[in-house]
C-alpha cells in the first residue's frame, strides 16, 4: 500500500477531506470579520462571543421551545444581528473618528463581559446540541466514514460564502457598500444613508458570526469559552488573506484547513500554532496579506 | 486613590490578627480553613461553588465550633494561576491566621500551594489535583492527597480493562505535562499487565476539532481508545468518537471523566464509556443518603470531589477536635493516626508520603434504556483496593517513606 | 517654567507617595501584594513607554514577561546564582526575544504590526509549553530569591521588598529620563505623524526598533522580579491574556502620562485580588465592563482624565486673571 507521511493514502485522503470541512468552517467564521473590517474598519473582538451566542440561541431554543435546527438557523442569526446593531448604535458609532485601537478594545471588553454572564449562567461543561434528524448518520466514502453532518457543514458554509462574495462584489449593494467606506460624505451626497448601512454592516457582521455559531452547535459542546477558543486563529486567518478582502478570507480559510489537517498528521501538538507560523511568512513576503489591498 | 482604601483596610485586618493567639490552644482563638478552587473556569462544574457548600455542610455538621471556638471558611478562586492561589494562601497564612488550607483543582496550582503550606508548617489538603508529583517528588510532611491521582487512574483503568481482554491500545493524549503523565503511567500498567499500546497522538489543548485525530486512532485497529485528557477536551473527544462511529470499532476509556462530563454529554452519546473514578453518589446506602442532602442544596448529584471535599473537612475538623489543638504538627499527627470511615471511604488512612488510601473505581456508562432514575449512570465492573490502585511505596521518590 | 522641570505640587505629592512606599511593611500593607502590584506597574510603564510615547500596540509584550519570567527561574534555582545575576540573565532574554521579535514587527504599520506581535507571542507560549524545563502547566516551582550580591539574605518579605521598591524607582527615573531625552523627543514625533519624522531624515524605523528594545527589556525586568517574589513562574505569564491585562491596566490608568500605568496596575490587581475572594464568575465580566467604560468615557485614563482637568482649571483660571 502506498504511504505518505508515513500513512497508507487512504487515511492521507480522509485527512485532507475532514482538513476541507474544517476550512470550510473557518472560511464562514472569517467572513463576518472580514466584512466587518473590510467594510467598517473595525477589529471586532467580540466576533467570538456573537459566535458563541449564537450556538446558544439555538440551544435555548431547542431546549426551552422545542424550537428546531432549521428554524434556529435562522432565528439566531436574526437575534444576534438585531443585537449587533443594537452595539453599534450605541456604542462603536462613537469611536468611529478615533484610533482603532479602541474599536478593538471595546469589542474585546464586550466579549469579556458576555463570556463572564454566560459562564455565570450555563457553567463550563457545556450542553450538548443533537444532530438534527435529516442530518444523522454517516456515509462511507470508502477511504474514510463521513458523517453527513459534516457534508452539509461544507455545502452550507459554500453557499453563504459564495452569496455574500458575490452580493458584495458584483451587486450594486455591495459597490455602495464599497464606496461608503472609502469615501462616505461622497456617497453621502449622492442620497445613499450612511449611517443606516453601516449600522446593517455590523448587523450582517454579527448574523454572520451567529449562523457559524448554530452550524458549530451539534459539533462541538456549546460552551461560553467556544468563542475565545477560536478568535485569534479567525483573526490571524482574516489577517493572512489581507484585510479588506472577502475572497482573502475564504480561500485562507480552506488553506489553513488543509495545512491544519496535514499538521494533524505530520506534528499534532503544534497544529495550534501553525497560523501563526503561516502568518509570520506571509506578513514578511506580502505585508498586506495575500488578497490584500496594501496599507 | 485606590491604594489608601486598600491601606487602610488591611491595615485593619493586620491589627485584628497582631492581637489574636500567640498562647491560645486554638491560634485566634477560630479555626480558619481556607478553600482555593477553580470557581470560574474550566474545572468550576466538578468541584467550584458546590464544593465549597460540601465544605460547609461539614462544618455545620460539626456544629460550626470546636470547644466552643467558631469555625470560620474562607473561599477564593484561583482562575487556574497557580500565581492567585499561592498570593491568596500566603496572605491568608500571613494575615488572616489560616489553619488549614483545601486545594481545589488544577496541578500547577496545588503545587505552589502545597509548597506555601509547607513553610507555615500547615495542613493543606489537596482534593481535585491530579498530579501524583504531591505525594511523590514534592511530597511535604504537611500535604494530604486526599481523592485521586493520576496514577491510581492509569493502574485502575489499565489493569482492569487489560485483565477484562482489552488488550491493544491507542491513545488520545492532551499535549501537556497532565495528559503525558496520564499516558506514561496508563502504558507503564497496561504493558505489565500484558496489554500492547499500538500508538498515540498528542492533541493540542482546547483543540477545536479532534476528527482528524480520531480517524488516526482508528486506522491503528487498537481495541481500546484511551483518552488522556481532560474536561472539554475529553467531552470534545467522545462526541467525536460517536460521530464518526468509533465506538462501533472501539471501546473508549476515559482516564480522567467526572460525572459532571457525562451528564453534559448526555447517556446516548456516552454509552459504554469506561471510567475510573474514586467515589460515586449511588454506590450504597451511605453514600446515597449522604448525596440526598447534597442534591438539596446543589440541584445536582456530587462528584467525588464534593464528596471528598466533605469527607476531608470532616476528616480534618475531627482530628482538631481529638489533639484540642489547631497546631498545625499536632494535627497532622492526628490525622496520621487516625482512619477515614465514612460514606466516601471505609478503612481509608493516610500514608507517610501523605496520600490517603482508598478504594478506587472501574465504572462504565449504562445506555439509555438502563437508565432508571436522573443521574443513573453508572454500573460497576470493577472495585480495586487502595494498596494496589496508589504508587506503591517502594517506587516512589518521596523523602518521608521509610524505605524497608 | 520649562516643560521638563516638575512643579512644587508634584514634588509634594510624589513625596508623599514615596513615604507611604517606604512605610509598608510597618502600617500593615501585605507585603507581598505589594510586591506583586510594583512588578506589574514596572511591566504597564514598559508598555505605556511603546504605546503611549512611541504610539506603537503590541498585543504580545507577555512574551517579554513571561520569557524572562522562566529565565530569571531557571537560572536561579538550576545554577543557584545570585538573584541580580538571575533579574539581568531574565532581562537580557527578554532584550534578545525582543530585537527578533522587532526585526520581524517593526516595519509593518497598526493592526498588522499588533497581529504579528500576536502571533509571535502565541510561539513563545508554544515553545514555553514544550520545553522541559518550564514543566509545562505545573510550571517552575520553588524558585529561591537568594542573596543579593551574595550578602543580603531576600528571604524575608521586608528585605525583598525594599528591594523590589528600589527598583521600581529607578525603572520609574530611568522611563523619565528617557521621555524627556531629545530620543524620547524623537519617538514623540514618530507617535504624532511619522511622514514628517521621516521626511526631516530621521532613521525613523531605528528609533522604532531601539524604543521596543528598551520596552520589552523593561517589560522583562517586571517578569523576573515576579518570579523572585512569588516563587514560581506559569504559562499564565506567557499567555495572551497577560498581553490583553497589561493593555487594560495601561488604558484604564492613562497612556502617555507617568503614573498611569502605576495606577493601572495598581487596581487591576487589587480587583484581581479582592475579588478572587468573591464567589462567582464576575471577576471577568467586571473587567470587561471596566474596559468598554473605559474606552467609551475616560479615554485618555484615569490620569490622563485628571491632568486634562487640571489643564482646563488652569487655562480658566489664567482667562479670569487676565
Amino acid at each position: 500500500m502506498t504511504e505518505i507521511f508515513g500513512i497508507p493514502i487512504q487515511a492521507f485522503l480522509g485527512q485532507l477531506l475532514l482538513g476541507l470541512v474544517n476550512g470550510s468552517f473557518y472560511a464562514l467564521l472569517s467572513l463576518g470579520l472580514a466584512i466587518i473590517f473590510g467594510l467598517l474598519g473595525i477589529v471586532n473582538f467580540a466576533h467570538g462571543a456573537l459566535y458563541m451566542m449564537g450556538a446558544y440561541v439555538a440551544w435555548i431554543a431547542l431546549d426551552k421551545f422545542g424550537i428546531n435546527y432549521w428554524f434556529a438557523l435562522v432565528l439566531a442569526p436574526v437575534l444576534i444581528g438585531a443585537l449587533g446593531i443594537v452595539i453599534e448604535r450605541t456604542m462603536l458609532k462613537r469611536l468611529y473618528k478615533l484610533d482603532p485601537l479602541y474599536g478593538l478594545l471595546l469589542t474585546f471588553g464586550l466579549a469579556l463581559v458576555a463570556e463572564g454572564i454566560f459562564r455565570d449562567q450555563y457553567g463550563v461543561s457545556g450542553q450538548s446540541y443533537e444532530v438534527p434528524e435529516a442530518l444523522q448518520g454517516a456515509t462511507n466514502l470508502g477511504f474514510m466514514i463521513l458523517p453527513n453532518y459534516r457534508a452539509w457543514v461544507v455545502v452550507a458554509s459554500s453557499v453563504i460564502c459564495f452569496t455574500t462574495w458575490f452580493l458584495i462584489e458584483k451587486t450594486r449593494l455591495g459597490a455602495t457598500l464599497r464606496a461608503a467606506t472609502e469615501n462616505a460624505p461622497l456617497v453621502q451626497a449622492f442620497g445613499v444613508n450612511v449611517p443606516v448601512m453601516v449600522m446593517c454592516t455590523y448587523g450582517a457582521g454579527a448574523a454572520l458570526a451567529a449562523l457559524a455559531g448554530v452550524l458549530a452547535a451539534p459539533v462541538i459542546q456549546v460552551t461560553p469559552l467556544m468563542g475565545s477558543n477560536l478568535i485569534i486563529v479567525v483573526f490571524a486567518v482574516v489577517v493572512i488573506g489581507g484585510m479588506g478582502s472577502i475572497l482573502g478570507s475564504i480561500v485562507t480559510g480552506l488553506l489553513l484547513g488543509l495545512i491544519e489537517g496535514l499538521t494533524r498528521v505530520v506534528y499534532p501538538e503544534a497544529s495550534n500554532v501553525v497560523v501563526f507560523v503561516i502568518m509570520i511568512i506571509v506578513l514578511i513576503f506580502r505585508p498586506a496579506g495575500l488578497f490584500g489591498k496594501g496599507s | 486613590m485606590k491604594l489608601k482604601s486598600i491601606a487602610s483596610a488591611l491595615a485593619l485586618i493586620g491589627l485584628a490578627t497582631v492581637s489574636g493567639g500567640a498562647q491560645a490552644q486554638y491560634s485566634g482563638d477560630v479555626i480558619k480553613i481556607g478553600f482555593i478552587t477553580d470557581l470560574s473556569g474550566l474545572y468550576s462544574d466538578i468541584d467550584g461553588n458546590n464544593g465549597a457548600e460540601a465544605i460547609r455542610m461539614a462544618i455545620a455538621d460539626m456544629g460550626g465550633a470546636i470547644d466552643g471556638k467558631k469555625i470560620e471558611l474562607l473561599v477564593a478562586d484561583h482562575q487556574n494561576k497557580a500565581d492567585v492561589a499561592a498570593s491568596k494562601a500566603r496572605e491568608w497564612f500571613d494575615t488572616q491566621g489560616l489553619d488549614m488550607l483545601i486545594g481545589g483543582t488544577n496541578s500547577g496550582t496545588a503545587l505552589a500551594m502545597t509548597k506555601v503550606a509547607a513553610e507555615r508548617k500547615k495542613p493543606f489538603i489537596a482534593i481535585g489535583p491530579g498530579t501524583n508529583r504531591l505525594t511523590n517528588e514534592d511530597c511535604t510532611p504537611y500535604t494530604i492527597h486526599y481523592a485521586y491521582d493520576t496514577v491510581a487512574l492509569a493502574q485502575v483503568t489499565g489493569s482492569q480493562i487489560v485483565k477484562n481482554g482489552g488488550k491493544s491500545w491507542y491513545f488520545l493524549t492532551a499535549d501537556y505535562a497532565f495528559g503525558a503523565s496520564l499516558e506514561k503511567d496508563a502504558t507503564d500498567v497496561i504493558k505489565a499487565n500484558g496489554g500492547t499500546v499500538v500508538g498515540s497522538v498528542r492533541h493540542p489543548l482546547s483543540a477545536s476539532d479532534f476528527s482528524s485525530f480520531l480517524l488516526q486512532a482508528q486506522s491503528s485497529k487498537a481495541q481500546i481508545l484511551g483518552l488522556a485528557n481532560a474536561g472539554g477536551d475529553t467531552i470534545n473527544s467522545i462526541k467525536a468518537a460517536k460521530e464518526f462511529g468509533i465506538t462501533k470499532t472501539m471501546k473508549v476509556a476515559g482516564l480522567l471523566v467526572f460525572i459532571n462530563d457525562v451528564h453534559s454529554l448526555g447517556l446516548p452519546t456516552a454509552q459504554g464509556l469506561l471510567v475510573t473514578d474514586s467515589w460515586y453518589w449511588d454506590k450504597d446506602d451511605q453514600a446515597r443518603a449522604w448525596s440526598k442532602r447534597f442534591f438539596e442544596k446543589a440541584k445536582k448529584e456530587p462528584s467525588s470531589l464534593q464528596a471528598a471535599d466533605y469527607s476531608s473537612t470532616t476528616f480534618y475538623l475531627n482530628a482538631v477536635k481529638a489533639a484540642k489543638t489547631d497546631d498545625g504538627d499536632k494535627v497532622m499527627a492526628q490525622m496520621r493516626k487516625t482512619k477515614i470511615n465514612d460514606f466516601y471511604a471505609k478503612d481509608g488512612y493516610v500514608r507517610e508520603d501523605g496520600r490517603m488510601i482508598h478504594e478506587m473505581y472501574l465504572l462504565e456508562v449504562k445506555a439509555q434504556s438502563e437508565s432508571k432514575y436522573p443521574w443513573d449512570y453508572y454500573k460497576l465492573v470493577a472495585k480495586v483496593p487502595g494498596e494496589q490502585a496508589f504508587l506503591a511505596p517502594s517506587k516512589s521518590q518521596c523523602s518521608l517513606i521509610k524505605k524497608s | 517654567m520649562r516643560p521638563h522641570e516638575v512643579s512644587t505640587t508634584r514634588l509634594v505629592g510624589y513625596g508623599l507617595l514615596l513615604l507611604v512606599a517606604l512605610a509598608v511593611p510597618f502600617i500593615g500593607l501585605y507585603p507581598v501584594f505589594v510586591m506583586k502590584l510594583l512588578c506589574f506597574a514596572i511591566f504597564a510603564c514598559a508598555f505605556n513607554l511603546l504605546l503611549g510615547y512611541t504610539g506603537l500596540l503590541s498585543f504580545g509584550h507577555a512574551a517579554f514577561f513571561g520569557s524572562a519570567a522562566y529565565a530569571t527561574g531557571w537560572i536561579v534555582q538550576s545554577m543557584s546564582v545570585t538573584p541580580e545575576v538571575g533579574i539581568v540573565f531574565g532581562m537580557v532574554i527578554a532584550a534578545l526575544t525582543g530585537l527578533v521579535v522587532g526585526l520581524i514587527a517593526i516595519r509593518r504599520q497598526g493592526i498588522y504590526f499588533a497581529m504579528i506581535t500576536l502571533a509571535l507571542a502565541q510561539m513563545v507560549y508554544f515553545v514555553c509549553l514544550q520545553a522541559k524545563f518550564t514543566h509545562g502547566e505545573d510550571g517552575l516551582q520553588g524558585v529561591p530569591r537568594g542573596r543579593l550580591l551574595g550578602l543580603v539574605s531576600l528571604d524575608s518579605d521586608t528585605a525583598m521588598y525594599y528591594f523590589v521598591l528600589v527598583v521600581f524607582i529607578a525603572v520609574f527615573l530611568f522611563i523619565r529620563r528617557i521621555v524627556h531625552s531629545p530620543f524620547g523627543q524623537v519617538l514623540k514625533a514618530i507617535r504624532e505623524n511619522e511622514p514628517r519624522a521621516i521626511s526631516l531624515g530621521y532613521a525613523v524605523d531605528r528609533y522604532k526598533l531601539l524604543a521596543f528594545i528598551l520596552s520589552t527589556t523593561i517589560a522583562g525586568l517586571a517578569g523576573a522580579l515576579k518570579t523572585l517574589t512569588l516563587g514560581f513562574a506559569t504559562l499564565s505569564d506567557v499567555h495572551w491574556s497577560m498581553s490583553g491585562e497589561v493593555i487594560l491596566m495601561t488604558l484604564l490608568g492613562g497612556l502617555g502620562t507617568f503614573l498611569g500605568p502605576v495606577l493601572g496596575a495598581g487596581i487591576v490587581i487589587a480587583l484581581q485580588d479582592l475579588l478572587a475572594d468573591r464567589v462567582g464568575s464576575w471577576v471577568t465580566v467586571i473587567i470587561g465592563a471596566i474596559f468598554v467604560v473605559c474606552v467609551l468615557l475616560f479615554r485618555r485614563g484615569l490620569v490622563g482624565e485628571y491632568e486634562a482637568w487640571r489643564i482646563k482649571r488652569r487655562a480658566k483660571a489664567r482667562l479670569q486673571a487676565s
